[in-house]
């Protein structure tokens, strides 16, 4: 359904569906719903529901399908997937939509081997994910929520309004409720914005500026936690300080390569981890080598307290003036500092020291889009962490907490896998986290070896790959290197393309001879999405109430700061359609493909179906999908051996599992000592050692390090400047890349959007319901803006951009940054999708941002053309887009442009073929 | 015409009511009604040209989003808008069948489908345009505050609430007796200033909306920065003078 994972209710009459309700005992929601939570019912009944497998007729585009059985289905996708096994698994590139299946899915292309797999991440917020879990070893949202209990000031750098709704929504209820302060900084005033005491209306892209400014106004004024930093970051660890050096820049470490810092008591340097000591946070020193080091922390006050930092020298670029950073600052001290958290609440931490409270800073913060999708995102969510580092407020009573079950060792994981034995699994899941250069998935050259070049010297910590690359890398790339596009639930030649019109073209180009650049394209989903008229096979999904699902440990997991908890969702409704659940028809065909993990030695399937594999599956002893109800008695937690009545015990409590943490491991928890012993014996990490947060992130001087020339693995001639300025182990701060190849005067102006809280992706518009909250989307912009352009409310405008241009209606309002317009996403569609009528107000008036967006940066003589993408993670910085507007002529024709000719599906049966 | 009844001495005066500096304006409310309401025994909410070109329908609640210029300046107010269950009730006194009537017991006001003629009249007297015409049936439909969910003894207590209560995400939405000034509701009114919408009309709406709040961090007032502002500030340094323990 989406990405909130919901607890609900689902109430029958008569064996159809007549209510669907919060769950009130479950850990998400505690019983609320959102808008599309409450139109399930109009979901289920959607006539865009797909009905069959359907086998391509007309040309690709036209919507021409004949409908085939699933033997044949099956059949037609087993033939073709065991082929490209047997010669180059790699040309197999299975990318998946929002979806909760990543674990099954990633899983399934690891023992399939092909390293081209990858979700919505990179398309989303991969920035918010690396930038966390390379710096506090959690993240933003998905891994981390504010302490709405204790927090008294609340910082919310943007934000997806779809994206974890209703945990948001509770909170800023909490919130308010206690009178706390919430300041929203965002170029729109919509939802959250509305709410919030202060507005800040910042311009796009530089959110990293105004928290350095908030830093170095802390550093002025001596307002940071040195004790949180010397007990809990790096900031005391020793940086060398040898440029030219093969270690320049790294960590210093004793012999046994433990880090050292500089202890003031004894004179000495020691174990940074050592305890007791008085660690330098200033200085210079001599390293036995005679090399100099200096602390972490003096080389990021040197930087932030630097007069291009403060607030004066950034307020115009910001939008936001001095007086206004340094308040906010003063407020941050202020909460922080003089009105600290006091929980009557002993704890021990990983040092052995017994503490009698659990004190904080009830400074919380959230970040998300818009800092997610610009490509200086992952640089300035460090930045966010870096923040929250300096004034202690990590994970302590009032300020952001982990959700279990983070943290996690720092970075996250183990590097990506690596092709095994030909025709072999992956050495490791295809996403992983890269430590250095030798992590890179690229070949001797330094070329990438993957399709979407995630993890390539192109984008190296590309964690969550870059989907928005991977029709046009093959299409670029050719027959010879990507055989089958497989898709499921992702709109790629929609909304989750940029410039759906290239993207379609590339889907539909055929060589001299026929066939086409991209050979075969299999498309899962349960609806008809724009997406559905591009694929050859269809494989036909059912809603979410026709299915078993899994919220698991594995994947994106529904956990709090309260503890571990995932949960199932259970099938209330029988198909009405010849449709199966797509986790069903992918491990059939694993157990078809006779992929190790899904087939025995001797071939037979080893799972029925997806209920089966929830159950049986143990991706390492003791742990599998489901954390709850382990062990053949059901009271295992986290780990025990398959339990074959867990999903009776999962339905009987409510269909979820939640374990609560005992008090003492609420807090601190990437250092207390009970919480990570606790957290290893449930399985959550492997290792329970004190997770240091990462003030200076050493990884990213790794790479720096192979672009100067050091080590074995460097990067291409044409891109070693291009990793030395983007790899700066300190956050920095630059121009979004494709604003600074754009002309600003042509077009001086952001365009950005926003999710409706009643749509989640593209996926409302099919409801009854939820269109006739917003069937239309405008382009909104300032007043004072509109009234330069001699624009009103209702005009039909031109937006346009280096890429192409779009027509659309205008609207007027005050709460949006004076230099940037907005849209709602993907309320746009294309005529003949979704199964919504001709002249459909979605067709007519609605547009998508994305014509005017490229996946590709401007061309450059001299360059290589990159996409475009932060270049350390490979986020989609769909936020960088620069326009102009201009109002339409009189003659103008009513309608938004471009409007791509309709393809509605027509389905050939079985009899009208006979 | 028809008459509003006598209150009794006692009688309850339920309504809901809105938090105006909670409501983010997510539809929530909104859709929840018109999941519950449509199968319940109000009858149904009808849609009209469900996936065509004018998407259109009956909520007894809609959403509202303002911008308004105030204290502190410009922001954005959501407001949830649906029958206000009012004292004076415009919309029963003009109705000429009768179907239109308010409760003695509680105040709410409903309407009789089957004395409904569709006239529309108390649409055209309700100023909060919270009445409008099934088109399908010809009857006018509203807010029944969930009449079918607050006296439903199958309903474990908890759950006897409005939908829209139920479902509020940020918790905006409160129900409860207005005439008891010890109730949850009548004490939220009391201590946040709660207001009626639109009181010079007279109408004395039940439901009360809670207005936007601003709440702010007193500082102590910051000082314009040395202007050296060069290098490590001795604040800081005087920070990192002091001892500390790893």
């Amino acid at each position: 359904m989406c990405a909130c994972r919901c607890g609900i209710k689902v109430h029958l009459e008569n064996g159809k569906l007549r209510y669907i309700e919060g769950n009130r005992d479950h850990p998400i929601n505690r019983g609320v719903l959102c808008g599309k939570g409450s139109a399930g019912i109009m979901t289920a009944i959607s006539p865009a529901r797909l009905s069959t497998p359907l086998r391509r007729t007309g040309v690709r585009g036209s919507g021409e399908f004949e409908a085939i059985s699933w033997d044949e289905a099956l059949r037609i996708a087993t033939d073709r997937l065991a082929a490209i096994r047997a010669t180059d698994p790699n040309r197999l590139a299975l990318f998946t939509g929002r979806d909760q299946s990543q674990s099954l899915t990633g899983h399934f292309a690891r023992m399939f081997g092909t390293i081209n797999y990858a979700a919505h991440g990179g398309f989303c917020s991969v920035n918010m994910a690396a930038a966390g879990l390379y710096s506090v070893g959690g993240a933003f949202w998905e891994f981390g929520e504010p302490d709405w209990e204790h927090a008294q000031l609340f910082l919310l750098f943007g934000v997806a309004e779809d994206h974890d709704s209703n945990p948001i929504k509770l909170g800023l209820g909490r919130l308010k409720a206690r009178g706390a302060k919430i300041i929203s900084i965002n170029p729109v005033r919509t939802g959250y914005s509305a709410i919030a005491d202060e507005f800040v209306a910042i311009t796009p892209g530089t959110d990293g500026l105004l928290v350095f400014a908030l830093i170095h106004c802390l550093l002025e004024a001596g307002r940071v936690d040195t004790e949180f930093l010397v007990r809990y970051t790096n900031a005391h660890h020793l940086v060398i300080d040898a440029p030219g050096d093969a270690e320049h820049g790294l960590i210093a470490r004793d012999a046994a390569g433990r880090e050292l810092c500089f202890d003031r008591s004894s004179g000495a340097l020691v174990a940074a981890q050592a305890v007791g000591t008085d660690p330098a946070l200033l200085g210079e020193f001599a390293l036995p080598d005679g090399r100099r080091a200096r602390p972490a922390f003096a080389l990021l006050a040197e930087r932030y307290c630097g007069p291009e930092h403060a607030p004066e020298a950034v307020a115009s670029r910001c939008g936001v003036d001095a007086a206004t950073i340094r308040r906010i600052a003063a407020e941050i001290a202020e909460v922080a500092f003089n009105q600290p958290v006091v929980l009557d609440q002993p704890w021990t931490d990983t040092a052995g020291r017994r503490h009698a409270t659990m004190t904080g800073r009830p400074v919380a913060m959230h970040a998300m889009r818009g800092v997610s999708a610009h490509s200086n995102g992952f640089h300035t969510c460090r930045a966010i962490h870096v923040l929250q580092m300096l004034l202690g407020a990590i994970d302590t009573p009032g300020s952001w907490r982990y959700k279990s079950p983070y943290p996690k060792p720092i970075p996250g994981g183990p590097p990506p896998g690596k092709p095994g034995t030909p025709g072999g699994p992956l050495d490791a899941p295809p996403l992983g986290f890269p430590r250095g250069p030798e992590d890179l998935l690229v070949d001797e050259a330094g070329e990438p070896l993957r399709l979407d070049r995630a993890f390539s010297w192109e984008a190296p910590i590309a964690i969550h790959g870059l989907m928005h690359m991977a029709i046009a890398r093959a299409y670029e790339a050719g027959p010879e290197a990507i055989d089958t596009l497989f898709l499921f639930m992702s709109n790629m030649a929609w909304n989750s393309a940029m410039n759906p019109g290239e993207t379609t073209r590339m889907l539909s180009e055929r060589d001299a001879q026929g066939g086409y650049r991209i050979p075969f394209v299999i498309v899962a989903d349960a609806f008809a999405s724009e997406t559905v008229a591009y694929a050859d096979l269809v494989l036909p999904d059912t809603t979410y109430l026709e299915r078993y699902d899994c919220i698991s440990l594995l994947d994106r997991p529904i956990g709090s700061a309260e503890g571990p908890a995932d949960a199932i969702r259970i099938p209330v409704l029988r198909p009405d359609r010849d449709v199966r659940p797509f986790q069903d028809v992918l491990i059939e065909l694993a157990g078809r493909l006779r992929l190790a993990d899904f087939a025995d030695e001797r071939g037979a399937p080893l799972y029925s179906s997806y209920a089966d594999y929830m159950v049986r599956h143990e991706r390492r002893p003791g742990v599998g999908p489901l954390a709850g109800f382990r062990g053949e008695d059901g009271r295992g937690i986290g780990k025990g051996a398959p339990n074959p009545r867990q999903l009776e015990r999962y339905v009987e409590n409510g269909s979820f599992w939640r374990h609560e943490l005992p008090h003492e491991q609420l807090y601190f928890k990437h250092a207390n000592r009970a919480y990570l012993t606790g957290a290893k014996a449930m399985g959550l990490i492997d290792d329970d050692a004190q997770i240091v947060l990462q003030l200076y992130c050493e990884p990213l001087q790794r790479f720096r390090l192979a672009a100067e020339g050091h080590g074995l693995r460097r990067p291409p001639l044409r891109l070693r400047e291009r990793i030395m300025r983007f790899f700066d182990p300190l956050p920095i701060w630059y121009v979004p890349l494709e604003e600074a190849m754009t002309d600003q005067v042509r077009f001086p102006l952001h365009a950005i959007t926003q999710r409706p809280m009643a749509m989640y992706h593209s996926w409302g518009s099919h409801n009854a319901w939820l269109r006739q909250v917003l069937p239309e989307n405008r382009i909104y912009l300032h007043r004072d803006l509109a009234a330069q352009l001699g624009v009103r409310d209702e005009d039909w405008v031109w937006v346009r951009s280096r890429n192409g241009s779009i027509r659309c209606q205008a609207r007027t309002m005050d709460g949006v940054n004076r230099d940037t317009v907005w849209t709602w996403n993907a309320i746009g569609k294309r005529a003949g999708a979704w199964a919504l009528k001709h002249d459909a107000p979605e067709f007519r008036r609605g547009f998508l941002l994305n014509h005017v967006i490229s996946e590709y940066l401007p061309k450059r003589d001299d360059e290589v053309q990159h996409s475009n993408s932060d270049p350390v993670t490979g986020q989609a910085a769909w936020f960088d887009l620069s326009v102009s507007i201009e109002p339409c002529g009189p003659e103008t024709h009513h309608e938004t442009s471009p409007r791509p000719a309709a393809n509605p599906l027509r389905v050939r049966w079985a009899a009208e073929n006979s | 015409m028809t008459m509003l009844p006598e209150r009794a001495p006692g009688a309850k005066k339920l309504g809901l009511v809105i938090d105006l500096d909670t409501c983010v304006g997510c539809h929530a409310c909104a859709v929840n009604c018109k999941e519950w309401n449509t199968g319940g025994e109000a009858g149904i909410l009808p849609d009209y040209d469900k996936y065509g070109p004018e998407p259109d329908g009956v909520w007894f609640n809609r959403i509202h989003s303002y911008e308004t210029d105030g204290e502190g300046g410009s922001r954005t107010v959501n407001v949830p808008r649906s029958c206000l269950h009012c004292e004076d009730a415009l919309c029963v006194t003009v109705c000429p069948t009768g179907a239109s009537y308010k409760r003695v017991q509680d105040g709410i006001v409903l309407v009789d489908t089957d004395k409904c003629i569709g006239c529309q009249l108390c649409s055209w007297a309700c100023p909060y345009g919270a009445r409008e015409l099934d088109e399908k049936a010809g009857v006018m439909r509203k807010c029944t505050l969930c009449i079918d969910r607050i006296y439903d003894e199958n309903l474990p207590p908890a759950e006897r609430e409005p939908a829209c209560v139920a479902t509020c995400p940020s918790r905006a939405r409160h129900f409860g007796d207005l005439a008891d000034p010890d109730s949850k509701v009548s004490k939220l009114v009391k201590e946040r200033g709660g207001v009626d919408l639109l009181p010079g009309l007279g109408y004395r709406p039940t439901n009360k909306y809670l207005p936007p709040r601003r709440a702010t961090i007193p500082t102590a007032p910051v000082k314009p920065p040395a202007p050296s502002g060069k290098g490590i500030g001795t604040a800081l340094l005087g920070l990192l003078d002091k001892a500390l323990s790893r």
